[in-house]
């Protein structure tokens, strides 16, 4: 296939996966359980248009970072296809990968782990000038580390070449870390967090050089980030990453003004504005991002998400966390005897659609039913109820039966592109189905 | 297993009793924390680091004061200082006054036993000072034993999972192991763990630092309920101006070991008096940034900081008397201190003080 450089994207993404194996715990194996694998990448795809800068946007355990380093095949895809200005380069052998990292460079996080302590700054920017055999000689290359400092801010060239990494301040680093990456001259950087490590006063200074770097040198940016206050001025386009999953994509100004997925709608408010006349607003998100290695079913935020309903994903796992929150605002008398109603919690922990919550010893499945009972007259309004199909005893204890989860597809919403039901009208007409089914099966409110 | 969560603060919700031989508390209207003129210093050599100097505020009970600068301006060592937890090459000087009683000069013993039970501590990385071979039951059990050995197996149960609920952790996971827990969780135990003694004082240094916004919003809301609920007077050291304006009643900026100006929150955020100040909130990138603005030049070293005003070099608004004559603090409206010129005292600034300075162009090469 022959690209063309003008229309087609630099890099296209599709269905990309980096799945990492884990090794289960000595009691795991012993108990006969799967070593699982996180899925730290699990179906992204998107394109990188020649000379934009897409902002990658997502909390810890989004996965971010490793899209950044799969990309440029520091981690090994485990599916899916990157493909470089029409060529794949997933799966390539890392000698004919070494050529294609001249086009892609990539930066970090930490500046002072990118620099090797031992090696001058100068000699630390030559290094992948040798490594790819590029400059004719050691005046040609001692001419490029030159223009490369310059070029980053780092002049004249002659005061710092000769440097270490501890003689520098952390900005200084940055700008040493990026003359490294743009000494070969790429097409593509991958900026990993650039400068969530620096002060504020520094920050806005690195954002300028990148800025200066993009035009100057006709790079396109990756710029894989937690901020979203920063990624706001420098995106032109923003991916919100959450478990493994591009969730919503879109023009930056949409992306800010109108969020489409419950989870940007949410990041944003989160955010601490430097106005004491604004506050932010308590009714976040509740938990975590949760172990991507047995991610929610359905809609991987539904745990989290205010907005979520019937065909969510709602399962044994959302059982467990409501109760355990539950306690968490009890006296502990009220909690001691709540406790003795219900047996262990640990058959919740495998996902499932139906789940059992077991009488204590000594109690029975309707005692273990009025635990729920309770707790749905105390919160009738939590999004979690609206999942439940069925409510009954069974003889050992209070079962519940979920809606069927449905897996969010990804939609095309004004120019964006989001993954959320709330903008499916096949999932939101299934949402009324299964609500019209809450029969009388469901356990009236106790009177 | 070290004391897990530093220090101390006392009893949320009941009167703080005193240590055994303490001397009786301050007399009406004393501040829970006085601190006057500290200085901390590195370094017993011909040239000391001096990462305070000369630091005076207050924190009332039930009060909220920001600390806020730039890496390397004093912010982690005054959090330290006020707890006597510095390094053996470290001197300090001055006072702290907590409930009237002065701790600078204390033994490491005396401290010890206000750490915990009276002032709390609160770090950044929760997980370095989680020990993973203990439950988090045993972290508890360990604390209230050292702190208060008279509490019976059942007391020190239920007043630990008392605290936990407070933060959200559920009575189930009493049991567990730190590596079970999230970073957010950790967070929030080690939060518990420095409430279960019931401080009446915390000092939390950048702890949401390491936090997702979602779960650093949570944390903010706990410190929140903690003040309006316990009365615990807090001191927040951050770099984060946003946390500031969030979570605060009161706001000091350090700059170079000093702080330039203190004052209500709201009121120095409106309107900023030190150029310092103004500086940082318009260095601060928030989500109605429309430009991009820094601070020329870098923080200085504190061996040799400049002389006089310390921020005279990357001052937009440097004055000859600047660079001639140390600040002298003036009181502005409102309960607002400034240790600026612009300010005055007129009276005090010689003649043709008041010109603007020439500044040398700061190049790169000293910048961050």
């Amino acid at each position: 296939m022959v690209a063309d450089p003008t229309t087609d994207p630099l890099l296209a993404v599709r269905d990309l996966r980096t799945h990492y194996s884990v090794r289960g715990s000595f009691i795991d194996r012993l108990r006969g359980r799967e070593a699982g694998a996180v899925a730290a990448v699990d179906g992204v795809s998107f394109d990188l248009r020649r000379g934009e800068v897409l902002g990658v946007v997502g909390e810890s355990g989004s996965g971010k970072t490793t899209l950044g380093r799969t990309l440029l095949g520091l981690v090994p895809a485990t599916g899916g296809s990157v493909h470089l200005r029409g060529r794949e380069i997933t799966g390539l052998p890392e000698r004919e990968l070494r050529p294609l990292r001249r086009r892609l460079q990539i930066v970090f996080q930490d500046p002072h782990a990118s620099l090797n302590p031992a090696m001058t700054i100068g000699a630390a920017i030559a290094d992948p000038l040798r490594f790819h055999g590029i400059a004719a000689d050691a005046g040609d290359r001692k001419r490029r580390v030159a223009a490369a400092l310059e070029r980053v801010g780092l002049a004249p060239a002659s005061q710092f070449a000769d440097k270490y990494p501890t003689d520098l301040s952390g900005g200084q680093k940055q700008r040493a870390v990026l003359a490294r990456a743009i000494v070969l001259g790429p097409e593509v950087l991958v900026a990993d967090e650039p400068v969530s490590m620096l002060d504020m006063s520094v920050r806005a200074k690195i954002l300028e050089l990148m800025i200066a770097l993009k035009e100057e040198l006709d790079l396109t940016y990756l710029y894989i980030t937690h901020d979203l206050a920063t990624a706001k001025f420098f995106c032109d386009r923003i991916a919100i990453m959450y478990l493994g999953r591009i969730v919503e994509i879109g023009p930056a100004s949409q992306i800010y003004d109108d969020p489409k997925h419950p989870y940007t709608a949410s990041l944003l408010r989160a955010i601490p504005e430097p106005d004491p006349t604004r506050s932010v607003p308590r009714d976040l998100p509740r938990g975590e991002v949760p172990d991507a290695v047995s991610p929610p079913l359905g809609c991987r935020f539904h745990p989290r998400c205010p907005r979520a309903f019937e065909v969510c994903g709602w399962e044994s796992r959302d059982l467990r966390t409501l109760l355990e929150t539950r306690w968490t605002r009890m006296a502990e008398e009220e909690y001691e005897r709540e406790r003795e109603l219900v047996g262990e919690l640990d058959s919740l922990d495998e996902p499932a659609v139906e789940a059992s919550l077991p009488a204590g010893p000594g109690h029975t499945d309707e005692e273990a039913l009025g635990v729920l009972e309770a707790m749905r007259a105390e919160a009738p309004d939590d999004p979690f109820w609206k999942g439940v199909a069925e409510l009954q005893p069974d003889g050992s204890g209070a079962r519940v039966r979920f809606h069927e989860p449905l897996v969010p597809r990804d939609l095309e919403v004004d120019g964006a592109r989001v993954e959320c039901h709330l903008h499916d009208p096949e999932a939101l007409a299934a949402a009324r189905a299964a609500a019209a089914s809450d029969g009388p099966a469901v356990v009236a409110e106790p009177t | 297993m070290s004391e897990p969560g530093g220090s101390p603060p006392s009893e949320p919700g009941e009167p703080v009793t005193s240590g055994p031989g303490e001397p009786a508390e301050g007399g009406p209207g004393e501040p829970l924390l006085a601190v006057r003129g500290l200085r901390v210093w590195y370094g017993t050599g011909g040239d000391p680091v001096r990462a305070v100097d000369g630091v005076s505020f207050e924190i009332g009970a039930g009060e909220t004061v920001g600390l806020v600068g730039e890496s390397g301006c004093g912010k982690s060592t005054l959090g330290r200082g006020v707890l006597g937890l510095l390094p053996d090459n470290a001197t300090a000087a001055g006072e702290v006054r907590y409930r009237g009683r002065d701790l600078v000069g204390l033994s490491r013993r005396e401290l010890r036993d206000l750490r915990g039970p009276e002032i709390g501590l609160i770090f950044q990385e929760p997980m370095t000072r989680l020990d993973p071979l203990h439950t988090i039951a045993d972290h508890f059990r360990e604390t209230l034993r050292i702190h208060e050995p008279e509490l019976g197996d059942e007391e020190t149960r239920k007043r630990s999972l008392e605290t936990l609920a407070r933060m959200g952790i559920p009575p189930t996971r009493f049991r567990q192991y730190p590596h079970e827990f999230s970073g957010g969780m950790r967070q929030r135990i080690m939060i518990a763990l420095a409430l279960v003694l019931r401080p009446s004082l915390l000092i939390a240094d950048e702890p949401t630092t390491a936090l997702d916004v979602i779960v650093e919003a949570q944390i903010l809301q706990i410190l929140a309920d903690l003040r309006e609920n316990f009365d615990t007077g807090l001191l927040l050291i951050t770099h984060n101006l946003g946390i500031v304006a969030e979570a605060c009643d009161r706001v000091a900026v350090m700059y170079a070991g000093q702080i330039v100006e203190e004052g209500e929150a709201r009121r120095v955020f409106s309107e900023p008096a030190h150029p310092y100040t103004r500086a940082l909130l318009r260095s601060t990138i928030s989500l109605r940034t429309t430009g991009l603005h820094y601070i020329a030049g870098a923080p200085p070293n504190l061996i040799d900081p400049p002389p006089a005003c310390r921020f005279h070099p990357r001052c937009p608004d440097a004055m000859a008397v600047c660079r001639e004559r140390d600040p002298i603090e003036v009181s502005l409206a409102a309960d607002q201190r400034v240790s600026c010129w612009l300010h005055g005292p007129e009276d005090e600034i010689p003649p043709q003080g008041a010109e603007p300075l020439e500044r040398t162009e700061i190049a790169i090469a000293e910048e961050a």
